[in-house]
């Protein structure tokens, strides 16, 4: 990585909580402990203000009208599009769909690239430890057109293991789907190399980086991955907008999604004629606020020295790993090398919804259940588990706060 | 401690949650149901005995879950044996109210007795689906058994 030089310099967590109004609140009396970060992040103010000055001051449909706001709002839209192609590396801003969030970007995928290449029989590689918004969309080519889903097993510390990735894929492999962070164990799979084996196979590959992109450096160029799923709300932007990254050559050939408006060239009683890329892939009226937000929350988190943000969150999670030590009543999943800020665990006697109820009275927001991924539950052979994963506004004494409170919990429910 | 927390996680509760009664499979059982509630992944499979009297005269659960689950499935299990199915549903409609914190009507003194420690489920809304699993398992186990999810 080009930042090694800048290694050690300083990222301010204190500093950056202040941007971050939320945090000060209390619940239940308590300081608030958001480690609840893995399910949405917090937004800072810049991602609000910059919504509510666009909002307040530019506003309007793009695209359509010529009158002066809509040529400004068009302008901040495309801006957006822009930004996220930067924060990707993408080579053109055509490479970037807007899209409602991280799910719907899946299935597009899924509809308009791989589901017009199924034939019965047809295999899609998946691993075990992807969140469903990655399994069900290819469960439906499944169910449709006759996809069968190959799994790719973790090994017991959740890394994904790359030789069996490449057993699994076959002559009838149409297409990969992996995640780049799991968003329960944390693991950072091998994203380079995956798509490497993909490619000397001729499949592609999509990357699921909803958890991905907020804690890499993400750089899909040199990655040479086909598509790159991201979400705006875990990137400490706004709900309901995310983004697609595709190749173009990929994108050129795709069949739309969603029909309406924006989307099409042209429309008559007997046919109708789609637009080029990405517009022919975001029908009707998309996230215009949201984009400008997402815009934002990008320049925010970019405005840090990244490899510094990363090396706080790593040592938070390392020292949240070395506190949980002293319990011998918990058990950690998800232990893999280089492993991104997201613990995950069981606690013996102790139902992870018990748990998360005993430390929200604390002030301590983890999630609880099975994190939309029950095939990694079963593989596990959990029902569920708590979740603590943590976002660059996180401190040490947070760790501290959510330690004492799993004592607490031990003291009322073992 | 918290005083919500206290009533949630009373002694009681834990005790049931620890050592269920009830708990197991009812051979040549006439009515079974399985619940899931896809929140958290939890089942919980209810077998009943009903006679000829529709009366219920035996019940058992299996299934895993968290302490409010578990222990509200021990609960209802001790009071719905020798109960008829009416009466059952009358049990059920009181405790829902019960963990909704509304007004509890037609439980009979001694059953309200038995469930007012559930009452503290009350306080906090995103667990009422745990306490209600085991009965709406239970309802639609005597309704004939198709898969009941905690709604």
């Amino acid at each position: 990585m080009t930042a090694q030089s800048k290694i050690g310099t300083a990222f301010d967590p204190a500093a950056a909580r202040e941007d971050f109004a939320i945090l000060s609140r209390t619940v239940y009396g308590k300081p608030l402990v958001y480690f609840d970060n893995g399910a949405s992040a917090q937004k800072p103010r810049q991602v609000l203000d910059a919504m509510r000055e666009f909002a307040t001051t530019e506003y309007a449909n793009v695209h359509r009208g010529v009158h002066f706001l809509s040529a400004a709002a068009t302008e901040r839209y495309e801006a957006a599009r822009e930004t996220v192609r930067k924060f990707l590396n993408a080579a053109s801003a055509e490479e970037v769909v807007f899209t409602k969030g991280g799910t719907e970007a899946i299935n597009l995928v899924a509809h308009s690239f791989a589901a017009t290449r199924i034939q019965p029989g047809d295999e899609i590689v998946l691993s075990v430890m992807e969140h469903h918004s990655n399994i069900v969309p290819w469960h439906f080519l499944r169910e449709r057109y006759g996809a069968v889903l190959r799994w790719v097993d973790v090994r017991d510390d959740g890394s994904l293991d790359a030789d069996a990735l490449d057993a699994a894929i076959g002559d009838r492999t149409r297409l990969v789907a992996i995640t780049h962070i799991s968003n329960v164990l944390g693991t950072v799979t091998p994203l380079k190399e995956i798509v490497a084996r993909a490619h000397a196979k001729g499949v592609p590959m999509l990357a699921d980086g909803c958890q991905g992109a907020v804690h890499e450096i993400v750089d899909v160029r040199d990655l040479d991955v086909d598509f790159y799923v991201l979400t705006g709300h875990k990137l400490y932007g706004p709900t309901g907008i995310g983004a697609l990254y595709a190749k173009k050559a990929h994108l050129k050939g795709m069949r739309p999604f969603n029909g309406g408006g924006e989307m099409i060239r042209e429309v008559t009683r007997d046919l109708v004629t789609y637009a080029d890329p990405p517009a022919r892939f975001e029908a009707g009226t998309p996230p215009i606020i949201e984009s400008v937000g997402l815009a934002a929350a990008l320049d925010y988190l970019s405005g840090f020295d990244r490899e510094a943000v990363k090396a706080h969150e790593h040592d938070l999670l390392a020292y949240a790993r070395e506190g949980v030590r002293q319990f011998n009543w918990l058990r950690v999943i998800g232990d893999a090398p280089g492993k991104a800020s997201i613990l995950s665990f069981e606690a013996e006697g102790m139902h992870a919804h018990d748990l998360a109820t005993i430390l929200d009275r604390e002030g301590v927001a983890v999630r609880a259940g099975h994190h939309c991924a029950q095939p990694l539950m079963e593989r596990f052979a959990v029902a569920s588990t708590t979740r603590a994963s943590f976002a660059l506004y996180n401190t040490r004494a947070e760790v501290d706060a959510m330690l004492g409170a799993l004592a607490k919990a031990r003291k009322i429910l073992g | 401690m918290d005083d919500s927390l206290r009533d949630l996680y009373q002694e009681v509760i834990l005790d049931h949650s620890r050592h269920p009664r009830h708990f197991g499979k009812l051979e040549h059982a006439t009515n079974t149901a399985q619940g899931y509630n896809p929140l958290c992944g939890d089942r919980v499979t209810i077998y009943l005995t009903v006679d000829k009297d529709d009366r219920i005269a035996d019940v058992r659960f299996e299934g895993k879950g968290c302490a409010i689950s578990q222990a509200s499935a021990s609960l209802m299990t001790d009071l719905i044996v020798g109960k008829t199915v009416s009466e059952a549903e009358r049990l059920m409609a009181g405790f829902l109210s019960l963990v909704k914190g509304e007004t509890v009507e037609g439980l009979s003194a001694g059953d309200r007795e038995t469930l007012d420690v559930m009452a503290g489920v009350s306080a906090f809304p995103m667990r009422v689906k745990c306490a209600t699993l085991a009965w709406h398992t239970m309802k639609s186990a005597l309704e004939g058994g198709e898969a009941a999810k905690s709604e």
